[in-house]
């Protein structure tokens, strides 16, 4: 790759008086194109940045002139007659995710604290490769399974559900629809999926509780189970308020097992078990036939979604970051 | 709540919960806390069993569904004009994957190293880097379809499919992720080595090329390879980017390109069992894909770690 510092002075570098020595003269130039190559390899971070939001702000561009703040507030998304409204898939991202949260969350942080607190020793490594091979495996086989396996088998639990709900005020209208691709399909899947980086960033949390404090809350005679609740939870709740958020942006911008399985109906309801629509997945579905201000508003669902998650994952970035410096503290 | 203090809060009352030495701590009292505890750890494990229940599923249905459709011929032939004809094959989706899986993996990871190496080594804690950092994690966080749509507009309308443009949009899902990885290695490495280099007379450029980075390079892999896995069973960002093709294209520039992880979702929306029976063993081909990938960074990282630590 980079060539090593050649030991030849090339003739324009001229010795600067004050070099500290015969090598350090001699490979200055080679130096310096080295420090600059990576510097210029950081700095591509950043222009990648900026060019997704210059490039795709700039596609999008008719759909939200045509539109302007309509994009964001109106529930009409019919390509056929023009008009292009987002709210409805911004709604279903939001429902889906939430959905995917409260599943997910509590199921993360048991995994964590087994893994941490625990675990005895032999069932550690096993669960650990557990929650990396739910990582490795592809959303799109997530997809798969859902739309083809796990879809037509909830469905007939969504309507048994669905029954014994029927009636009952509110209940009975969130759980409410049999459908087998649906916002809770959708959401249950997108838990799964979840799950392992959830996991491991409230396992890195509770990593940094202080081990004299759990000692001393065990010493105090302590059950595991008060020392958690008194010792570990209290010392972690920043982190793991940064590693819920993280899950969050992670479920927001999930595309394809979303696609396949939510149904692909652009409507705002509060059914649960009832086709639905998200942003990613939108994009997914509709933008291989899409053209014109068709394809300029799905660029314009990335644009707002990019802008989503971007929020999303500083906030969490910034949650966990003052926890560190408080944990880093804490620790004298 | 007071965060690190004093284990219990004293906003928490209930009994069970606070060792009180001047309540006599009876019989009854402590059974109590017995079973609350043993009531936790069983909802702890049935947290880990509520999540291998997925994970067990699936293998076993790709497993089951797969493995009667993989053969040699699914391995190699074309994919079939029709979708709901029976048979194999999905031969150019695994080239495809491995072209513009390679192809981006080759773009990736100098760069990922190379700006690794410049906050780790240069930048430490100046303003530049730490924005650099920070951004380089929010990038990690940007969905993947955002990349293809960024692709899509930068290049596709330029320059037409082709599987670079795919291998671009994955090669910038992969940058994050292996500045990442190496920037956490790089900082592993002691600073005697770096001293030893320094003070021996060799320039900044060449301690790093000849002493950080072979300290490193085993973290560095085994991060490298865990991004290549992610990247290899991403869908999304090649959806409009690489197009669809039925052979095989070996040319990453030109002509549309196939991979199998799009092909599992064209497939995997028809109604047709030919066309579910390809998309399953599209899903073991690559999942055993991704696998290789995972457990050879593993045994990287657990074979060659040794000198660090």
């Amino acid at each position: 790759m980079i060539a090593p510092p050649s030991t030849t002075r090339p003739p324009e570098v001229v010795p600067v008086p004050g070099a500290k020595g015969p090598l350090q003269g001699g490979s200055r130039l080679a130096d310096r194109t080295f420090r600059g190559l990576c510097l210029a390899s950081g700095l591509l971070v950043l222009v990648v940045l900026g060019l997704i939001l210059v490039s795709t702000s700039n596609e999008a561009m008719p759909a939200f002139r045509q539109e302007g703040l309509r994009f964001l507030t109106s529930s009409t998304w019919d390509p056929a007659g023009g008009h292009f409204g987002a709210l409805a898939f911004i709604y279903g991202t939001l429902v889906v995710s939430a959905v995917a949260l409260v599943i997910a969350v509590p199921v993360s942080i048991g995994l964590a604290l087994f893994i941490s607190e625990l675990a005895p020793a032999r069932l550690r490594t096993p669960v650990v490769y557990l929650i990396d091979l739910l990582a490795a495996i592809p959303s799109v086989v997530y997809g798969l399974w859902g739309i083809l396996v796990f879809g037509p088998e909830i469905a007939k639990l969504y309507e048994r559900a669905s029954s014994a709900f029927d009636g009952i005020p509110l209940l009975g209208t969130v759980v409410h629809g049999s459908s087998q691709k649906s916002f809770m399909t959708a959401g249950i899947i997108l838990a799964v999926m979840i799950t392992p980086i959830v996991t491991s960033i409230s396992r890195e949390v509770f990593n940094t509780v202080p081990r004299d404090q759990k000692e001393a809350a065990l010493g105090l005679g302590a059950t595991r189970f008060e020392m958690i609740r008194g010792a570990v939870l209290p010392y972690s709740r920043t982190g793991l308020v940064g590693a819920v958020m993280l899950g969050l942006g992670r479920a927001m911008g999930e595309t394809i097992a979303v696609a396949l399985v939510i149904g692909s109906a652009p409507a705002i309801r509060a059914q649960l078990f009832e086709p639905g629509d998200a942003m990613a997945a939108v994009v997914a579905n509709q933008f291989g036939e899409a053209t014109g201000t068709h394809r300029a508003a799905l660029i314009g669902l990335g644009v707002v979604l990019f802008l989503m998650t971007v929020i999303v994952n500083l906030v969490a970035r910034r949650v966990t970051s003052r926890a560190d410096r408080r944990l880093a503290g804490g620790k004298r | 709540m007071t965060p690190g203090g004093p284990g219990v809060s004293p906003g928490s009352t209930a009994p069970d919960t606070v060792f009180d030495p001047r309540t006599p701590d009876d019989g009854r009292h402590l059974s109590r806390r017995r079973l609350v505890n043993t009531a936790f750890t069983g909802l702890v494990f049935a947290s880990v069993v509520v999540a291998a229940i997925p994970l067990i599923a699936i293998m076993f249905y790709v497993l089951k569904k797969g493995g009667g459709v993989i053969s040699v011929d699914f391995l190699t032939k074309d994919i079939p004009i029709l979708t709901r004809s029976v048979g194999p094959g999905m031969g150019p989706a695994i080239v495809g994957t491995l072209l513009i899986t390679g192809t981006a993996t080759l773009m990736a990871v100098p760069l990922g190293i190379l700006a690794a190496v410049y906050l780790n080594e240069y930048g430490k804690k100046n303003r530049l880097a730490t924005v650099i950092r920070t951004m380089s994690d929010v990038m990690t966080g940007v969905p993947s379809i955002v990349m293809g749509l960024f692709i899509y507009t930068v290049w596709v309308l330029r320059f037409g499919l082709s599987g670079f443009a795919g291998a671009l949009a994955l090669a910038c899902l992969m940058l994050p992720i292996v500045i990442r990885s190496t920037e956490e290695i790089l900082r592993l490495v002691p600073d005697g080595l770096r001293e030893a280099s320094l003070a021996l007379g060799a320039s900044r450029a060449r301690t790093i090329m000849t002493v950080v980075l072979p300290a490193a390079i085993s973290g560095i892999t085994s991060g490298a390879l865990l991004a290549v896995a992610r990247a290899a069973g991403e869908t999304a960002p090649l959806l409009f980017t690489i197009g669809a093709a039925r052979k095989v294209n070996q040319h990453v520039f030109s002509g549309a390109n196939t991979a199998l992880s799009t092909q599992i979702f064209r497939n995997a929306q028809q109604s047709f069992a030919g066309a579910q029976d390809r998309a399953w063993g599209a899903a073991l081909t690559l999942i055993v894909l991704v696998v290789l990938l995972t457990v050879m960074a593993r045994v990287v990282t657990k074979r060659f770690a040794v000198p660090l630590r």
